[in-house]
C-alpha cells in the first residue's frame, strides 16, 4: 500500500524530472479532511460492526481498527453516506467546528 | 447485544480487505465512480493496469506527480481508452507479462460517444481487456453536458429546463453484447458484492470483457452526497437499472430480480435534474422503464 | 542479401529487422504493402510481433503507445489522411516520450482526393515532437528505419520514416537487406528505464500544473537538440557495420559551388542529375539534400552554405500565406549569420506532379537572374 500521509514533491530542477511525464508520489500528501463542513461521530454503543459504513466510503476514510470501525478525519471529505447506509444509525453527521 | 458482547464481535466485510485506492484523492463528496474505482480494485488485486481517457478520473487519481493507486495508469486521449489498453495488453505480452489484467476506465462520454469506435473496434478483435464505463449520465469532468448517457427528461448545462434531453439513453449494453463479445455485465455502487463478484469471474474470462457500471453524481445530478448509495440502490429496485450479465451476446441473465417494482416518482425526486419534469413527462419516464423490464424479461434467464 | 523489392517493402523489412514486437496500422493507398507484408511476416512467424488491425489510424497510434509504455517496441505506417489523423495522438507520443516509429509516405492532402506525392502531410505535423526523416532510395528507407529505433530509444522521442508516395513506395529497387545478426548487434532489445509495470505502479502523464508543465517541454526540446550528433554518431556506427552512412544531409557536388539546390525526398536525386547537367553548361551547382527535418539540422545547413553564392529552396509543400516550409527553415537557420547567401524559395510538385530535370534548370535561370526573392514564393510548373 501506499504510504499513509506522505510527502509533497518538490522538483527543484528539470533535471530532477523523470524523462516520462509519470507520477513519483502519493496523493495522500493531499489531507481532504479540510473540504469537510460535517462531520461523521460514531457511537460505539449503537454500532453492529456490520461493515456497511466501511463498504460505502468512497475516500475510503474508514478504517477497521480492533475490529472498530474508526474514521481518518485527515481524509474524511464529510459526504455523509456512511451515516446515510448505517442500519443502526450509530453515526451522527455534526457541523464541524474549526 | 450489550457493549461487552459486542467487543469480541468480529467487524464484517463482505469484500476483499485490500485498498489499493489510497485516500487523498480529488473526488467530489459522495462520489460514485470513486466507489466504483474501489471495488473494480478490490476485485482484480495488484497485478492490473489502468488506461483512463479524459473523464472525471483523470482528475480524481490526483496531478502530476502524484496518484492515488497502487496499480500503474495510463492516462490516454479521450476516445482511446480500448485502443491504449489493446496495445498495452501486446505490449506486455510480447515483453514476457501474461498475468496482468489491463483494464480500460472511461466514464460514459468517453464509451457512448467519443471513445465508441474504438471500443467497438477493439471488441469486434476481441481484445484481451476490461472495458469499465462508470456511467455518471452526462459530461460530468467539464462541468455535466450533456452525453448521450444522459436520461430523457433530463436537465444538463447543455439540455436546460426550458430544453431538456428528449431522447433516450443510448443502450450501450444492448451494442456491446451485440458485438458477440465472451462478457457484458451492469453493476451497481449499491451492490458492491454483486459488483466485485462479476469483476472476478470476468477476469478469468479471456476476450473483451464489457461493465456498465451506475455511479451517482451528486454534483451533476444535484442530488445529496449522502444519497449516492440510496439512489444507484433505487435505480436497481425500480428496474431502471437491472443487474445483468450477458455472455457472448447470447445468455441473458437478471441477477436480480424485482418482485415489486417501486415508482419512479420518489428517484427523479432526489434529483435537481428532474425537478422541471410535469406529471405527464414523469409518466413518459415510467412507461420507458415498464417497456424495457418487460424486454429484458422475456429475453433472460433469472 | 541483394533483394529488388518495394519502397513500402523496403518499410516492412526495416521493421521485420528491427525486431518490432507490437504493430499497429491501418491501410491506407499508399502505404497498403507495408502492412500486407507485415502482417504476413507476423502470420508466418518470420516477425514474432503483435499485429493489431485496428478500426483506424487514429486507433493504431494509441494502441502503439500503449504498446510502447508497456515497454515493447512498436511499429506503424501511414500517409495523408491518416496521419492527420493521427494528429492528436502523434502529440501524444511526443509529449510522452514513446520512441516509436512510423513509417510515412508522402501523400498530398484531400480535398480534391490526390493519392500521389506531396510533403503537406507530414510537415503539417512538423511541432509533435517526432523526428523526421525524409528518404530517396529504397535502401535509405531501410537503413533509417533500423536507425530510427536506435536514436529514438536513446532519445526517448518518436522517428516519422518518410518517403514519396509511388516515387518510391512502389518503385523496385536493389536493396541489400542486411544480416539479422549484424542489425541484433546495431540496435538490442528495447528496455525503458520506466514502463508500466504493477511492479513499479507510476501513473503516466497525468494532470499536469503550469508548475511543471514547461520544464517537462523544456527537456524534450533539449533531447530532441541531441538528436542530431546522436544521428552523427549513429550514422557512423551502422557504416562500420554495413558500409552504408547515414547522416543529417547528403550534398551533393556543394564544396565549389556557386550555387546549390535544397532539396528533400526523390527530387533531391532529380536534382543531382539537374546539377550535373548544370555543370556541363558551366553552371557550378551543388545539390544539398536534406535528409532530417525535425530536429532541424542547423549547423549542418550553415555549413554547407556558407560556402556557397547562392541557394534555391525546392518544395513540395506549401504553408499557405508563408510558402514552402523547407525555404522557412533553411532562412531561420541562415539569418543573422555573417557571410551566408540569399536563399530563394520555390513551390514546385504538388499533389504528384512531375519534378524533372528541365525544372530544376528552370529555377536556375530564374535564380541567377536575382540577388534576393522579388516575390517571396516562386511557382514552377503551374499553369499560370
Amino acid at each position: 500500500m501506499r504510504p499513509k500521509k506522505a510527502k509533497k514533491i518538490v522538483f527543484n530542477s528539470a533535471e530532477d524530472m523523470p524523462t516520462m511525464i509519470c507520477s513519483v508520489g502519493s496523493q495522500t500528501h493531499n489531507l481532504t479532511g479540510a473540504w469537510r463542513n460535517i462531520r461523521p461521530e460514531m457511537d460505539r454503543t449503537k454500532c453492529i460492526k456490520c461493515g456497511m459504513c466501511w463498504k460505502f466510503c468512497p475516500e475510503p476514510a474508514i478504517e477497521v481498527v480492533g475490529e472498530w470501525p474508526v474514521v481518518d478525519y485527515d481524509y474524511c471529505k464529510g459526504c455523509g453516506i456512511c451515516a446515510e447506509e448505517c442500519p443502526a444509525k450509530c453515526i451522527a453527521m455534526v457541523e464541524e467546528r474549526r | 447485544m450489550t457493549q461487552e458482547a459486542k467487543k469480541d464481535k468480529k467487524f464484517t466485510m463482505t469484500l476483499p480487505a485490500d485498498e489499493l485506492m489510497a485516500c487523498g484523492h480529488l473526488a467530489c463528496q459522495g462520489c460514485g465512480a470513486t466507489l466504483a474505482m474501489r471495488y473494480m480494485l478490490k476485485a482484480v488485486g495488484q497485478k492490473a493496469i489502468l488506461c483512463i481517457p479524459a473523464c472525471c478520473w483523470a482528475v480524481i487519481d490526483g496531478p502530476y506527480p502524484y496518484s492515488s493507486m497502487d496499480v500503474p495508469i495510463y492516462h490516454c486521449a479521450f476516445e482511446t481508452a480500448a485502443s491504449t489498453a489493446t496495445g498495452v495488453k501486446a505490449g506486455l505480452e510480447m515483453t514476457g507479462d501474461t498475468g496482468t489484467t489491463v483494464v480500460a476506465w472511461a466514464g460514459d462520454g468517453g464509451t457512448f460517444d467519443i471513445g465508441i469506435q474504438a471500443l467497438s473496434g477493439a471488441a469486434e478483435r476481441n481484445e484481451d481487456i476490461i472495458y469499465v464505463c462508470y456511467d455518471n449520465e452526462a459530461y460530468m469532468n467539464t462541468g455535466i453536458q450533456r452525453s448521450s448517457a444522459t436520461p430523457f427528461g433530463a436537465w444538463t448545462t447543455t439540455t436546460p429546463v426550458k430544453h431538456f434531453k428528449n431522447r433516450p439513453k443510448k443502450d450501450i449494453v444492448a451494442i456491446m453484447a451485440a458485438h458477440k463479445i465472451p462478457y457484458v455485465a451492469t453493476a451497481s455502487v449499491a451492490y458492491p458484492e454483486d459488483f466485485v463478484r462479476k469483476m472476478k469471474k470476468a477476469k478469468e474470462i479471456k476476450g473483451t470483457r464489457f461493465f456498465h457500471v451506475y455511479a451517482p453524481c451528486p454534483t451533476g445530478w444535484k442530488s445529496r452526497p449522502d444519497d449516492t448509495i440510496k439512489l444507484a440502490r433505487m435505480a436497481v429496485q425500480i428496474g431502471y437499472f437491472p443487474l445483468i450479465e450477458i455472455e457472448n451476446g447470447e445468455k441473458t441473465t437478471l441477477n436480480m430480480m424485482i418482485k415489486q417494482r417501486k415508482p419512479v416518482d420518489e428517484y427523479l425526486r432526489l434529483q435537481g435534474r428532474f425537478r422541471h419534469l410535469q406529471p405527464e413527462q414523469v409518466a413518459a419516464i415510467q412507461a420507458q422503464i415498464d417497456t424495457r423490464w418487460e424486454h429484458l424479461l422475456r429475453g433472460c434467464t433469472v | 542479401m541483394k533483394k529488388v523489392i518495394m519502397g513500402n517493402h523496403a518499410l516492412s523489412y526495416g521493421a521485420m529487422l528491427s525486431r518490432a514486437q507490437v504493430i499497429s496500422a491501418y491501410p491506407i493507398t499508399p502505404q497498403t504493402q507495408v502492412v500486407e507484408l507485415l502482417s504476413e511476416m507476423c502470420a508466418d512467424g518470420t516477425l514474432n510481433a503483435q499485429f493489431i488491425k485496428v478500426e483506424s489510424e487514429h486507433s493504431a497510434m494509441a494502441s502503439c503507445i500503449g504498446a510502447s509504455a508497456a515497454g515493447a517496441r512498436a511499429f506503424t505506417a501511414t500517409s495523408s489522411q491518416g496521419l492527420a489523423l493521427m494528429h492528436e495522438m502523434l502529440h501524444w507520443a511526443g509529449g510522452g516520450r514513446h520512441p516509436i516509429v512510423m513509417g510515412e509516405v508522402n501523400r498530398s492532402m484531400a480535398p480534391g482526393w490526390s493519392i500521389w506525392a506531396d510533403q503537406n502531410d507530414s510537415l503539417s505535423q512538423r511541432d509533435t515532437g517526432w523526428m523526421q526523416f525524409y528518404c530517396a532510395s529504397n535502401q535509405e528507407v531501410l537503413d533509417t528505419v533500423i536507425q530510427a529505433f536506435k536514436v529514438a530509444e536513446t532519445l526517448m522521442l518518436p522517428a516519422m520514416v518518410i518517403l514519396d508516395a509511388f516515387a518510391l513506395s512502389h518503385t523496385y529497387e536493389v536493396v541489400d537487406v542486411p544480416d539479422q545478426a549484424l542489425v541484433d548487434k546495431f540496435l538490442p532489445p528495447f528496455k525503458p528505464a520506466i514502463k508500466l509495470d504493477p511492479a513499479d505502479p507510476r501513473a503516466f502523464g497525468g494532470l499536469t500544473g503550469s508548475e511543471h508543465y514547461m520544464e517537462l517541454r523544456y527537456k524534450l526540446e533539449k533531447d530532441m537538440e541531441k538528436a542530431p550528433a546522436l544521428i552523427e554518431e549513429t550514422g557512423r556506427e551502422y557504416e562500420k557495420l554495413f558500409g552504408r552512412r547515414l547522416g543529417l544531409i547528403d550534398p551533393y557536388r556543394c564544396e565549389d559551388a556557386d550555387f546549390v539546390f535544397v532539396t528533400s525526398g526523390t527530387a533531391g536525386y532529380t536534382a543531382r542529375v539537374a546539377v550535373d547537367e548544370l555543370r556541363a553548361s558551366g553552371v557550378k551547382a551543388g545539390n544539398l539534400r536534406m535528409k532530417l527535418f525535425r530536429p532541424f539540422p542547423f549547423q549542418a545547413v550553415r555549413e554547407v552554405l556558407a560556402k556557397v553564392k547562392k541557394a534555391a529552396v525546392v518544395d513540395r509543400n506549401c504553408s499557405y500565406g508563408a510558402g514552402g516550409i523547407f525555404y522557412q527553415e533553411v532562412k531561420s537557420a541562415v539569418y543573422g549569420w555573417p557571410g551566408m547567401p540569399p536563399i530563394l524559395g520555390y513551390v514546385t510538385g504538388l499533389g504528384g506532379r512531375d519534378i524533372t530535370t528541365d525544372s530544376f534548370k528552370e529555377i536556375a535561370a530564374h535564380a541567377a537572374a536575382r540577388d534576393r526573392a522579388d516575390e517571396e514564393i516562386v511557382w514552377i510548373g503551374v499553369k499560370k
